[in-house]
């Protein structure tokens, strides 16, 4: 007994010495920055590709910054931003009067900066070779509360479509996605049949479709251009002929109504730390090669000027 | 020096205890203590289990009725308008456990009978390792294996009825049923190996089989711990939330078909607490409200497993 208590002893020691050493502290770095600190970003699953590519590149930059990404949807962003948890919200819709007023409350003061543009496109099957192209009250049809448990059935949607059940796939009630969606096609946020495979996670939009022929789904952009070969994006019949999602649709302002800004909104108390402010210069400078590298749209030059404007008043400020 | 008999730590009547005995009685005393203090810990972690489930339960009650909860059939308490009829997660619940059961029953019990009744020494040392790799492989791996193989290779391919599509919850079942084959397995053997080998050579002593020792001697004497065994399986796969969750979808039905993406309990609370409600929201007190009635479930299975275990009981002499 007195023998293992004596090792006990030591390896307790060891543990400790090693501990003490190994602390935060000893990372070196080489890099020509030498800023230090945590940003922490959550929000919106549509932005979080844009955000993890523009944080990888300012960590290479960057090395004594650590920046975090997170998928909570926009709404759950909002919350945490709201109860000062994090630094930077995703979102891809605007930031609503509750959310604002939550914010302020709590002393919160979110900035709002425009980061890419977003085409949120509509997604079958690849087998799926009736469907080229779907009007508004079509999809209005296919997504309504009113057609919970009725429309089950393509041939439903137009009768033209083969005999084929329908299975629907798309963010769930957190999402700014499902926000935008729902209040763009069936008229209010919120508003949509609940018999539907709901998900926070677009990958998870993305493996029902791909797996069902008959499946449809929607997410943003980004994820149809990532995932080319395994998804089939439609072209949207807004009133003014089908236009396919892309890039110069959404800038020439043709992709309507599913064509939106995407956001991020920082804490203005976070703008004065040197790393955060530094991410926000980052960002603004090298915004065409990140939404290029990201496969999202760019700002269209109007947008660009705007935003430069707005953060160097920040800034300066 | 004092001859010292001190049986169980009690120092010998009539003789004063040395300084040795003084420090072993003290010893025995603080391990008691320390024992008990573990049997206690236990006991109140399981009561602040309860109240921890039962306090919000009581919030959740207070804002959606009784008779909604157990009324109503669309279970759609994330959504707006919120519904919250259980029944389809209860359904989902159900055909998850079903289904695992029918796959691990005969699979376990079988492995069982062939271990402890044929197998020589050279097969129960290869099969034994591999039902302890069986049961370790971690429950999210089992839910991918269930989503990228089972579905569609399995039930996509050989389900008559309807149309499979990504997510499933008959392959969820199927796998869950795989993942608890060893619990029935190894608990059923270690039953049935119990059972004194003097009422098997009785058998063999009259003239009897292999094969109707095994079924006609061997396995009713096992009983009682062959229904304990199903019984744990069966809380088990009630409980089981990770391969649902992956590999099942989220959408909650209420239906006959196994086929059909639907949602369990515990992946409707995994889900929505992966998810983005507000601390106090109706959506997060649903989530106690779900777990107190997985609880109480689970909580008569136990009853009605202790019974059977007493009622079937073999005493042997």
């Amino acid at each position: 007994m007195r023998r293992f208590v004596k090792s006990g002893m030591v390896m307790a020691a060891l543990v400790v010495t090693v501990t003490a050493c190994g602390g935060e502290g000893s990372v070196t770095t080489e890099g020509p920055s030498d800023l230090s600190g945590t940003i922490v970003v959550d929000g919106s699953s549509t932005v979080t590709p844009l955000m993890t590519i523009a944080a990888e590149d300012f960590q290479i930059a960057n090395p004594g910054v650590r920046v975090t990404v997170s998928t909570s949807g926009t709404g759950g962003g909002f919350e945490k931003f709201c109860n000062g948890e994090t630094d930077i919200s995703m979102a891809s819709r605007p930031i609503k009067e509750e959310e604002a007023a939550n914010c302020d409350a709590a002393g919160i003061v979110p900035v709002e900066f425009i980061v890419a543009n977003d085409a949120l496109s509509v997604i079958v099957n690849v087998e799926n070779d009736w469907a080229t192209c779907l009007t508004v009250e079509q999809l209005a049809t296919m997504w309504s509360p009113e057609s919970e448990g009725v429309v089950s059935n393509w041939n439903q949607i137009d009768p033209s479509f083969p005999d084929q059940a329908l299975a629907l796939f798309g963010a769930g009630s957190d999402s700014g996605t499902f926000d935008y969606f729902t209040e763009e096609i069936n008229g209010d946020t919120g508003v949509i049949r609940t018999d539907y495979n709901p998900s926070e996670d677009d990958n998870v939009t993305i493996v029902g479709v791909e797996g069902d022929a008959g499946a449809a789904g929607f997410l943003g952009l980004s994820y149809v251009l990532e995932n080319q070969d395994r998804l089939k994006a439609l072209e949207i019949d807004g009133g003014n002929g089908c236009v396919a999602p892309s890039a110069e649709s959404v800038i020439a302002g043709d992709y309507t109504p599913l064509g939106r800004p995407l956001f991020v909104y920082f804490k203005e108390e976070a703008l004065a730390r040197e790393e955060v402010a530094a991410f926000a210069q980052y960002y603004a400078d090298n915004q065409a090669t990140i939404t290029e590298e990201a496969l999202f749209i760019p700002l269209s030059d109007e947008q660009l000027t705007a935003q430069q404007a707005e953060l160097d008043a920040i800034l300066a400020g | 020096m004092v001859s010292t008999s001190s049986v169980g730590g009690v120092a010998p009547v009539g003789l004063r205890a040395t300084g040795a005995t003084r420090r072993r009685l003290l010893v025995q005393r603080l391990v008691r203590a320390l024992f008990g203090m573990a049997a206690a810990l236990t006991v109140g972690i399981t009561v602040l289990i309860v109240v921890s489930l039962v306090l919000p339960a009581i919030q959740f009650f207070q804002e959606v009725s009784l008779g909604e909860f157990f009324g109503s059939t669309t279970w759609a308490p994330l959504f707006k308008p919120a519904r919250f009829g259980v029944w389809p997660i209860v359904a989902g619940t159900v055909w998850v456990m079903v289904i695992s059961l029918l796959v691990s029953i005969p699979f376990g019990l079988g492995v069982a009978v062939y271990l402890s009744e044929y197998a020589n020494r050279r097969v129960r040392a290869i099969i034994k390792p591999i039902l302890e790799i069986l049961a370790g492989i971690p429950t999210v791996v089992l839910g991918f294996f269930a989503l990228f193989f089972v579905t569609p290779e399995l039930v996509a391919r050989f389900w008559p009825v309807g149309n499979v599509s990504t997510f499933s919850g008959l392959s969820a079942g199927i796998v869950v049923g795989v993942m608890i084959i060893p619990t029935v397995a190894s608990l059923a053997e270690d039953a049935m190996t119990s059972v004194p080998r003097g009422l098997r050579e009785g058998g063999y002593a009259l003239g009897a089989t292999r094969r109707e020792v095994a079924t006609s001697i061997v396995f009713p004497a096992a009983l009682s711990g062959i229904v304990a065994a199903i019984v744990l399986a069966g809380s088990r796969a009630i409980g089981e939330t990770t391969i649902v969750l992956i590999a099942a979808g989220s959408k909650p039905s209420l239906t006959w078909n196994p086929a059909e993406q639907m949602q369990s309990m515990a992946s409707f609370i995994g889900f929505a607490g992966i998810g983005d409600q507000s601390t106090g929201s109706t959506g997060y007190l649903t989530i106690f409200a779900v777990g107190l009635f997985l609880f109480a479930i689970t909580l008569v299975l136990n009853v009605i497993s202790i019974r059977a275990v007493r009622r079937f009981r073999q005493v042997y002499e």
